[in-house]
């Protein structure tokens, strides 16, 4: 597989979010908003490149029945990471995720990478697969979160075109299964089928 | 693929990788800790400068129980007297906590309140922070001649639209920290004082009533 290949799948063919349905808790939860969606994406990008790096740099010395209790060592320093830099940083942002932040330890994508790619590849190949899924996940939650924000606000990456409210469903729980559903649908239909 | 496990490796691979994880995490947190000082320091100075007239000294956080709950507040001191406060007070809302940070000055005036945080619904209980009308009548809401509940309970606090229960916690909100203030000086809490009756158990959120 190609440096190339290692990005674009995880963008299409492994889609997180349409294809392996991995991250289901942060998808539904966060993407009230365009600018939500991206910033919780960028965050999970953020720690899937880099505990892919470090995971597949440490793998061929971890003994096998340890493995997981390692990697999630590993996985949960670097969200603390991301915490404590988010906290000094952007504060609007930790406060809008909160809690959302700390459960990229327990994200499926995050341990799945690691397990399924990183510990048997390379530091460089590893990375990438990290960029190119974290990247699936980041537009995929974008999008989910702009069409929500479009339908239940009026308004796009917080550019307001219509006064008042709009229907306001789409910004609650249940806005978020409808469009994950109906963008599922879309996604399959027209981009994944070969 | 990964090495065979035996006791001697498996403590020694544990033990390394917490080690060298709590040393970077302990790195990290030295290195974030005053940035993580300074902007929460920044974002309540200017939750206070926003409920407090301008000019004056403010002194550092008191502890106090405000509305049966552990709160602080902050005085606003001015030629060597207290000339207002701020004050934490937090109450439950329609969709979780409701906490706000009210102004008052020492005569019974509400300067201002705002939002800390809140759970309440997108849309309906959500606008206690962005509604204009809502917002704008505390400014200056005076508690000698008015009553601190909505007016659907026969007070003077005109509620948001379909959300009742967030603007009956919001005046809750607001009536312990002013009854808090005027306990610092010793006068009768808003209910007494104003001369008018709340209907008994009104402002209660008593979650039975869906209205929002």
């Amino acid at each position: 597989m190609s440096k190339f290949q290692l990005i674009t799948k995880g963008l299409v063919k492994d889609n997180p979010t349409f294809v392996l349905l991995l991250g289901m808790c942060p998808t539904l939860a966060t993407t009230t908003s365009a600018v939500n969606g991206l910033s919780m994406g960028l965050a999970t990008l953020f720690v899937l490149v880099l505990s892919n790096m470090a995971i597949s740099a440490i793998a061929p010395v971890v003994p096998d029945k340890v493995h997981i209790p390692v990697y999630i060592v590993v996985i949960a320093t670097f969200v603390t990471i991301l915490q404590l830099l988010m906290q000094a940083y952007t504060p609007d942002i930790y406060v809008t995720l909160g809690l959302f932040i700390p459960l990229i330890v327990v994200n499926c994508i995050v341990l799945g990478r690691a397990e399924a790619f990183a510990c048997k590849n390379s530091v460089v190949d590893s990375a990438l697969d990290g960029l190119g899924v974290g990247i699936g996940f980041t537009v995929s939650l974008t999008v989910i979160g702009l069409v929500r924000e479009i339908l239940g606000s009026g308004s796009a990456f917080g550019w307001k075109f219509l006064s008042g409210d709009g229907m306001l469903a789409f910004v609650m729980a249940p806005g978020a299964f409808l469009v994950l559903g109906y963008l599922m649908v879309l996604f399959n239909k027209f981009i994944a089928k070969k | 693929m990964a090495v065979q496990s035996n006791f001697r490796n498996m403590v020694l691979c544990l033990t390394a990788v917490c080690l060298v994880c709590s040393a970077l995490l302990a790195g990290v947190y030295a290195m974030t800790k005053d940035p993580i000082d300074k902007t929460n320091a920044e974002i309540l100075r200017a939750s206070i400068g926003a409920v407090l007239p301008e000019g004056g000294e403010l002194s550092e956080a008191k502890d106090a129980e405000i509305g049966g709950q552990a709160s602080e507040y902050y005085v606003l001191m001015r030629d060597g007297s207290p000339a207002a406060y701020a004050v934490k007070s937090t109450v439950v809302g329609f969709g979780g906590p409701l906490a706000l940070m009210v102004g008052v000055t020492t005569d019974g005036i509400v300067y201002n309140t705002s939002v800390l945080s809140h759970q309440e619904t997108p849309g309906l209980g959500a606008k206690c922070n962005t509604d204009a009308k809502f917002m704008g009548q505390w400014q200056g809401f005076d508690t000698n001649s008015k009553v601190l509940a909505v007016t659907k309970d026969g007070g003077d606090v005109d509620a948001i639209t379909a959300s009742t229960i967030t603007s009956r916690a919001y005046a809750l909100a607001v009536k312990n920290a002013v009854d808090f203030v005027r306990s610092l000086a010793g006068a009768a809490p808003t209910d007494g004082a104003s001369g008018a009756s709340v209907p008994a158990g009104a402002p209660k959120n008593d979650g039975g009533q869906i209205d929002e």
